[in-house]
């Protein structure tokens, strides 16, 4: 293959954001806007549009966080009632893994991936629109359950079954009304948009690849996407299929999870966690592709043992297909079902440790940068290793028996879900922000963001591991004074406020950035991937002319002519 | 923090530079989730084998549906034949092969509706009398509402085709969506396997 070409006129300097956007100039008013949004098939639109409803969800379930720590703050508090309590905690499981995670790791997918990998768009532009107009949808019928899920003597106005909605807790004998009704539709019509999205992120890895970008050339964010849409299609599909079953019980009185007729619900425990664990994965790979882009960025260095990280991140999509019963030991399983799953879940230690091992040797002599982005890689790697190891402490049968539904728990997947997913994902949000929007975010409220996010994410997470050990069960509602507990829970709640504080600051900065940030130019990080070899933000077509490629970083071939990286890969 | 200026080197000769279908990798993503799916419910079926607390069970009332297996594998047949038309660009002998497909398709429908009939009306077997009737019906129905979105999108390009709207070029296409029905009729061997080999 030849040298490294870019569509840049010889220099990055490329027409400002105006120039580039033509339609930005037609000042059509707001309608005119809004009905171009509506109807765009542009990845970039629908990759915004992802995000922005991922932020916005964030939100609101954050609230319901907040409402949850409040209730727990004191013993025998009556700050909600009992019902809204489990309201708030299904809401908020359901909201964060579905319309926050789900929607920001495929809007970051659908904004990235093309510009990698030098594409125009997505394989299929219309199957985007429709992936995320579906998937906005079924945020929408979600939260209508709040008015309209109100059913037989007004039981229920929210799911409120916990987010794994165990059988045959949302049979029609036990959840009344509609809102087992909202919980299924919404996420069947989620699963589909996000299935959708897999299959056109895979079929836009597979056939879109501008000229040289080898699969060992493509940037670890889009190789661990790629892995990440494969698992989507093997593990949201059983979710649909379980939920279809569930409807079936519901409205054509089947018997698939009512054990009155002999049916069980241990096969919804499974089929749940089938798709539940591996969700796990296709949230945190997303997570470890931002680490991997900006980690190498910041450290100066290029990413230390790529084909490693490539194989690992495919080794993780594999095991974690094989430990889902890990979340059922306390079922009762035979001794061989309980080893079986002990050993597979230490094995997904082994891909994660590698990971580990990889970002830390590319920091390691590195000439590192400790700008907004890094910090929060940073510290991500930290906490990433403590959930880790939390998790092989409750992949051990015995130990799980001890602890399984207290708090430790909770703060373990937490530990991995904020410690790590958020993380990166704001560590996203900072690296790429002045791509998406032109302007930088701004520095200052950046750093108070990260230094206030992580003290509020220690006091928070770090305390609950301790009433979890002291025996303290999830999904309480409330608890006596003499257990215990008290102070423990009373700095979860500070620790949670703190990190409320945090996300507004970051939400502020987010609109303040937008009208007042500083210009960010192409390519302000001076960084090795395409998409900073075109305008911030980039115009429609994204590439004026398709890039060719010769090495896995491009853009540094190009700034050093001398000592291209083609040489030695 | 600024731009970097970068010397823009020759680009190359247009290279082969060779790259999956990206119609066939999609197709080939949503069998691999429609699989998962149909799994589900497959393992659905077999776990509840036998556990139904009341009659009638699948050896009362199942008769196996012979002529129909044979109807919808041989469409299999067909649309390969229509494939190989359309790629040697004989547009009569593509819509004779296609419209074949769709009959014998249909045909396997109506013998599933049939089946239906008979299993509702004179068996007294509906998808809430069992477990049986429960997995039974999901499982069937699951399959049959693939065939009937297959028969939807065969119709339509049938329909391109008797107006003289589908040309040689759309021969690719043609066979992405040919794809999708291999994929039913696979399922089917599956099915037929658990639901009339295994469960009976």
């Amino acid at each position: 293959m030849a040298d490294s070409t870019l569509p840049a006129g010889g220099a990055l300097d490329l027409p400002s954001a105006g120039e580039a956007h033509p339609e930005g100039e037609r000042s059509g008013g707001w309608l005119e806007t809004l009905h171009s949004w509506v109807t765009t098939v542009d990845h970039k639109r629908l990759g915004l549009m992802y995000i922005g409803y991922g932020v916005f969800f964030l939100l609101i379930g954050g609230l319901e966080a907040m409402i949850i720590r409040i209730q727990l703050l004191r013993p025998q508090n009556n700050f909600v009632s009992p019902e809204v309590f489990n309201r708030m905690f299904t809401m908020h499981g359901t909201t964060m893994v579905f319309l926050v995670g789900m929607t920001l790791i495929i809007g970051f997918a659908n904004y990235l991936v093309p510009l990698m990998i030098g594409a125009r768009d997505m394989a299929f532009p219309r199957l985007n629109a429709f992936s995320f107009w579906m998937t906005a949808l079924g945020g929408l019928l979600l939260y209508y359950s709040f008015i309209g899920g109100v059913g037989l003597q007004g039981a229920g106005s929210a799911p409120d079954f916990t987010w794994w909605a165990y059988a045959p807790l949302t049979e029609k004998a036990f959840s009344r009304g509609h809102t087992a009704d909202y919980w299924a539709l919404a996420l069947i019509v989620s699963g589909f948009g996000t299935v959708g999205a897999a299959i056109n992120i895979i079929a836009t890895t597979a056939s879109m690849r501008c000229k040289g970008m080898t699969l060992l050339r493509m940037p670890l964010l889009v190789w661990l996407n790629l892995v990440v849409a494969g698992m989507i299609l093997i593990v949201i599909t059983p979710l649909t299929a379980a939920q279809i079953m569930l409807l079936i019980d519901r409205y054509l009185g089947g018997h698939f999870f009512d054990s009155q007729a002999g049916g069980a619900p241990l096969l919804w425990f499974h089929f749940f966690w089938i798709f539940g664990h591996p969700e796990v994965y296709v949230l945190v790979l997303p997570a470890f592709a931002i680490a991997n882009e900006v980690i190498p960025v910041f450290s100066r260095k290029a990413i230390f043992g790529y084909p490693a990280m490539v194989a690992a991140s495919v080794g993780i999509g594999v095991i974690s297909l094989g430990v889902w019963a890990h979340h059922m030991f306390t079922v009762g399983m035979t001794s061989a079902g309980n080893a079986f799953f002990v050993l597979s879940t230490g094995l997904v230690g082994v891909p994660t440790g590698i990971k580990i091992f990889n970002w830390l040797a590319t920091m390691w002599g590195g000439k590192i940068r400790f700008a907004t982005p890094m910090l929060f890689c940073t510290a991500f790697i930290i906490q990433f290793l403590f959930a880790g190891l939390t998790g092989i402490m409750l992949s051990i049968a015995p130990w799980n028996w001890q602890l399984h539904g207290s708090y430790f728990v909770v703060a373990h997947f937490h530990y991995v879900l904020v410690g790590a997913i958020v993380f990166c994902i704001f560590a996203g949000f900072y690296y790429w922000y002045p791509k998406m929007t032109g302007k930088m975010l701004d520095e200052h409220l950046g750093k108070l963001h990260f230094w206030l996010f992580v003290i509020g994410f220690h006091l928070t997470f770090d305390t609950m591991h301790i009433p979890g050990l002291l025996g303290m069960p999830r999904w309480i509602y409330t608890y006596e004074a003499d257990r215990g507990w008290n102070t423990y829970n009373m700095v979860v709640g500070i620790g949670g406020f703190i990190q409320a504080i945090a996300i507004l600051i970051f939400a502020y900065n987010l609109v303040h950035s937008y009208f007042r940030g500083a210009d960010a130019g192409p390519d302000p990080w001076d960084a090795w991937t395409l998409e900073w070899a075109t305008a911030s933000p980039p115009p429609a077509y994204n590439f004026a002319v398709e890039p060719v490629v010769a090495s896995r970083r491009p853009l540094w071939d190009l700034k050093h002519p001398e000592d291209t990286d083609s040489r030695y890969e | 923090m600024s731009a970097v200026p970068i010397p823009i080197a020759q680009l190359p000769a247009d290279d082969d530079w060779p790259r999956p279908d990206r119609g066939t990798v999609a197709m080939f993503s949503l069998i691999v989730a429609e699989s998962a799916i149909f799994l589900i419910f497959v393992i659905a079926y077999v776990y509840y084998i036998g556990r139904s607390l009341s009659g009638p069970t699948p050896r009362q009332v199942l008769d196996v549906p012979v002529f129909n297996t044979v109807c919808l594998l041989s469409s299999s047949f067909t649309i390969w034949l229509a494939e190989r038309a359309i790629r040697k660009r004989a547009m009569g002998a593509f819509t004779a092969w296609w419209a074949l497909t769709v009959a014998l398709g249909a045909i396997f429908l109506a013998g599933t509706g049939i089946e239906w009939h008979k299993l509702i009306y004179q068996d007294g077997l509906t998808i809430s009398t069992n477990l049986f009737g429960t997995t039974f019906y999901s499982l069937v129905g699951l399959h049959a509402s693939h065939v009937i979105a297959g028969i939807l999108m065969l119709s339509l390009v049938l329909i391109f085709a008797l107006t003289g709207k589908l040309k040689p070029e759309h021969g690719h296409r043609v066979e992405v969506l040919a794809l999708y029905w291999h994929f039913v009729d696979a399922v089917w061997v599956v099915v037929f396997t658990v639901v009339y080999l295994i469960g009976r």
